[in-house]
């Protein structure tokens, strides 16, 4: 029962984590039909940013503010950071080749993706980063929490999972109630009817990136409190992230969150109860499984072809 | 209102259909491209271009061998003839990878798993492993009879996947390729393939009963490089007739759109599954071979930097043209070589930096201005970095070569670099030059000298320090660089897309 709940809580954590990235996939995909293979770089970076932010507000050991200030700013820093990178990816990677062939912005995304991760390793090294969370307000996240049965659950855990919901359901109110929110919802549903109603669909595509590099920016500062990141970490993660949103149904909000979780879940598991080697390879055996026979995902609609 | 004022209120009203440059609605394919007909050179550049059109293929294909074939007469180390080998391994790969992504239009970003499962079949059955010991006429063919099996298996989901979700099904596929071959020394308890250990004592090929060594007292043997390009003259030919059949014509519909081919009753699913199955045939060939010469197999060899490697190498000769195709193999493979070494590779940067302005901005006042314009605020930069502070300026450039005294003089390169200095400048130079994308006419042209000068700046002192991420950035940088200028590559034909 006690490793039950352990993974239980393992999986919340990863799952937060991965929704997170979900949602930046879901978003832009849900409007410009664009798989972006760079977001898990974009979160990558972000990971890294806040490691510099951290730093540059005085290292984990024996920082100039107080925590919770701290959390705060190198969260904000990366989620800012992140958000600018993804507006000049778009500008610059994804704009001129709107209306090209659809495998061409894939090409063009792989290029960024590769060129995110390489630079990234040239400038600051190959070797992992780790925030040290573990001295952050001596200890504080790891010693204090409460317990379920035998089984800890510490500050930490409860700041990732609390965070990653409040972020959730921040863009499910900016999506549902903000007149940018419509537009947006308006746009995924048909962009040229769209456009002739008067929205600036190049508007509602930077404002796509600006969120959903954002909270990639905040997904990679909540995974690297908890595991060291490196410059070449995006791939699988923005693979597990892909895999999140198409579980869930590729440009559903909720089917994101829902599919974050189902993948946390089922890693963590499989990791506790069958095998850690083999973890990776279960979970995308299911995921291609899942591919074959629900394409459309848990809350996605199918896709009819018009002509 | 007449019909042509509503019409371009029409267009106005739809800013999303009509932002960029392109064939207008309506237009036939024939209509969109007689512009590019009248354009054509005319003069002597004309005339030659209208004869090399005339050459057939087959010869460009006889001199290219010969011209391969030849190379180790004039150079007589072990190093040029391993290169060229290596070259045509990636040839290879690259008209294996066209024929999925130039022909069928579909995103295989698995390839490296079958290059790699070649690599892993022909390593089982020619080593102590089993005690196998294949004649080469069996091993090869069986992988990439296996190769393209595997491609089958993995191309199944396309029948109910589109696009996207198949780039992913494949990229899931090299996951799990990756997984298993690094766990291959326990599975259920049994050491299948080595694991991250690898399978070594490979038999080299043997060709009648004669084995041939990899090496001839340490230098590597010549005879590898002209079985790989035998391997190559038949795969091109087979793929070339291929492609001129009526199932390379039903690829190339396929990729064009497929709805419109399904609705015209061709067996869409059939098709995808034979171009990606044709694509991992020949990368797993390629392994086969590749493994014959290095005698062991690595899982981590497989990894996804050589997936880009040759997604860049199609798209930069021009995805859908074979001579392209081997074209931009040849000329990435060298570039990645070259690179290893910082003393060519500044040499070759200044010489292509030097070229590509030339070529932008023709032999004119302007060209003149920027490049001396660039040079002299190289020399006045160097001397008041070093008028001020001694160590600004007294680093020694990495590497050496041909052009390094004179960029001694020329870029900053300071003895000990401070820590924001890499970042700082690097970021500062991919914004400018994304910057320069966007502004016109004589802006770009003031803001080109010292933005070349700052590239120079960053070359010297954060990317020739660093060869290995290095070439890596280049690769993708490029990747995204053709896509958006040139998306047609080298070779390759302008699409025009009919709506």
């Amino acid at each position: 029962m006690d490793t039950f709940i352990q993974l239980t809580l393992n999986g919340l954590t990863l799952g937060s984590v991965y929704a997170l990235i979900a949602l930046g996939y879901s978003l832009v995909y849900g409007i410009l039909k664009l798989l972006n293979f760079a977001h898990g770089d974009v979160f990558m970076v972000g990971s890294f940013i806040g490691y510099g932010a951290l730093q540059a507000l005085g290292g984990s050991a024996n920082p100039k503010v107080p925590l919770w200030l701290l959390l705060v700013l190198v969260t904000l820093a990366a989620m800012v950071g992140c958000a600018i990178l993804g507006v000049a990816i778009e500008r610059f990677a994804y704009r001129p080749l709107r209306n090209a062939p659809r495998i061409a912005p894939l090409i063009s995304a792989l290029g960024v993706s590769f060129f995110l991760a390489y630079s990234v390793q040239l400038l600051f090294g190959a070797e992992q980063r780790d925030y040290d969370a573990f001295a952050l307000g001596e200890g504080t996240l790891f010693f204090s929490g409460f317990d379920i049965g035998n089984v800890r659950v510490p500050l930490l855990r409860i700041i990732i999972i609390v965070a990653a919901f409040v972020l959730m359901v921040l863009l499910w109110l900016l999506v549902t109630k903000t007149r940018i929110g419509k537009a947006m919802r308006a746009t995924s549903h048909d962009r040229e009817a769209a456009a002739m109603m008067g929205i600036n669909i190049d508007r509602v595509i930077v404002f796509a990136f600006v969120l959903g590099s954002a909270l990639a920016g905040a997904a990679g500062v909540l995974f690297a409190l908890r595991a060291p990141t490196s410059a070449t970490i995006g791939f699988i993660i923005g693979l597990k992230g892909f895999t999140a949103a198409v579980i869930g149904g590729i440009g559903s909000i909720p089917g994101a969150m829902a599919g974050g979780l189902i993948l946390g879940f089922a890693e963590a598991f499989t990791q506790g109860y069958i095998s850690t080697r083999w973890s990776d390879l279960l979970v995308f055996a299911i995921l291609i499984a899942f591919m074959l026979f629900r394409p459309q995902g848990l809350f996605g609609r199918p896709d009819i072809n018009k002509v | 209102m007449d019909d042509e004022t509503r019409d371009s209120d029409f267009e106005q009203a739809v800013p999303a259909a009509s932002t960029t440059a392109g064939p207008a609605i309506g237009k036939d394919e024939w209509v969109a491209r007689s512009g590019e007909r009248r354009g054509g050179r005319t003069g002597w550049r004309g005339v030659l271009e209208a004869r090399l059109a005339r050459v057939p293929w087959w010869a460009w294909l006889i001199l290219f061998i010969g011209l391969v074939a030849l190379l180790p007469v004039g150079f007589e180390s072990g190093y040029v003839r391993r290169i060229a080998f290596n070259t045509v391994i990636f040839v290879l790969l690259a008209l294996g990878l066209n024929v999925v992504v130039g022909w069928g239009g579909l995103l295989d970003l698995g390839y490296a798993a079958f290059f790699g499962v070649g690599a892993y079949t022909y390593a089982l059955v020619s080593s102590d492993k089993f005690d196998l010991h294949l004649p080469i006429f069996l091993s090869i063919p069986l992988a990439a009879v296996v190769g393209g099996l595997v491609g089958l298996l993995v191309g199944l989901p396309s029948r109910r996947l589109s696009g996207d979700y198949l780039a992913i099904v494949t990229l899931f596929f090299f996951q799990i390729f990756l997984t298993a071959t690094n766990n291959s020394d326990n599975i259920f308890g049994d050491d299948l393939a080595g694991g991250p250990n690898g399978l070594i004592n490979i038999d080299p090929l043997s060709l009648f009963g004669h084995r041939l060594e990899i090496s001839h007292d340490g230098i590597f043997n010549v005879a590898y490089l002209y079985v790989a390009l035998a391997l190559f003259g038949l795969v091109y030919v087979a793929l070339r007739l291929a492609n001129d059949s009526r199932t390379g014509r039903a690829w190339r519909s396929l990729r064009e759109d497929p709805l419109a081919a399904e609705l015209m009753g061709m067996p869409v699913n059939w098709l995808k599954l034979t171009a990606f199955a044709c694509g991992a045939a020949v990368a797993a060939l390629t392994g086969s071979l590749a493994t014959a010469l290095d005698g062991s197999v690595f899982p981590q060899t497989f990894e996804f930097p050589l997936v880009i490697t040759i997604y860049t190498m199609v798209i930069l000769g021009g995805a859908g043209s074979q001579a392209g195709v081997v074209i931009g193999a040849v000329l990435i493979s060298v570039l990645l070589e070259v690179l290893r070494e910082p003393g060519d590779s500044r040499f070759l940067l200044y010489v292509a930096g030097a070229l590509a302005l030339l070529g932008a901005l023709k032999l004119s006042a302007r060209f003149a201005a920027v490049l001396g314009g660039t040079i002299v605020l190289g020399f006045l930069a160097h001397a008041v970095a070093g008028r001020i502070d001694e160590g600004w300026t007294s680093g020694v450039p990495n590497g050496g070569g041909r052009v390094a005294e004179w960029v001694d003089e020329w870029v900053i390169v300071p003895a000990d670099l401070a820590g924001w200095i890499p970042p700082a400048s690097y970021i500062g130079l991919v914004a400018i030059v994304l910057g320069l994308t966007l502004v016109r006419g004589r802006t770009r042209l003031v803001l080109l000298v010292p933005t070349l000068y700052l590239a120079a700046f960053v070359w010297e002192n954060v990317l020739l320090a660093k060869p290995e991420p290095t070439r890596f950035v280049i690769l993708g940088a490029l990747l995204v660089a053709v896509m958006i200028a040139r998306p047609e590559g080298l070779l390759g034909e302008k699409r025009v897309e009919i709506i």
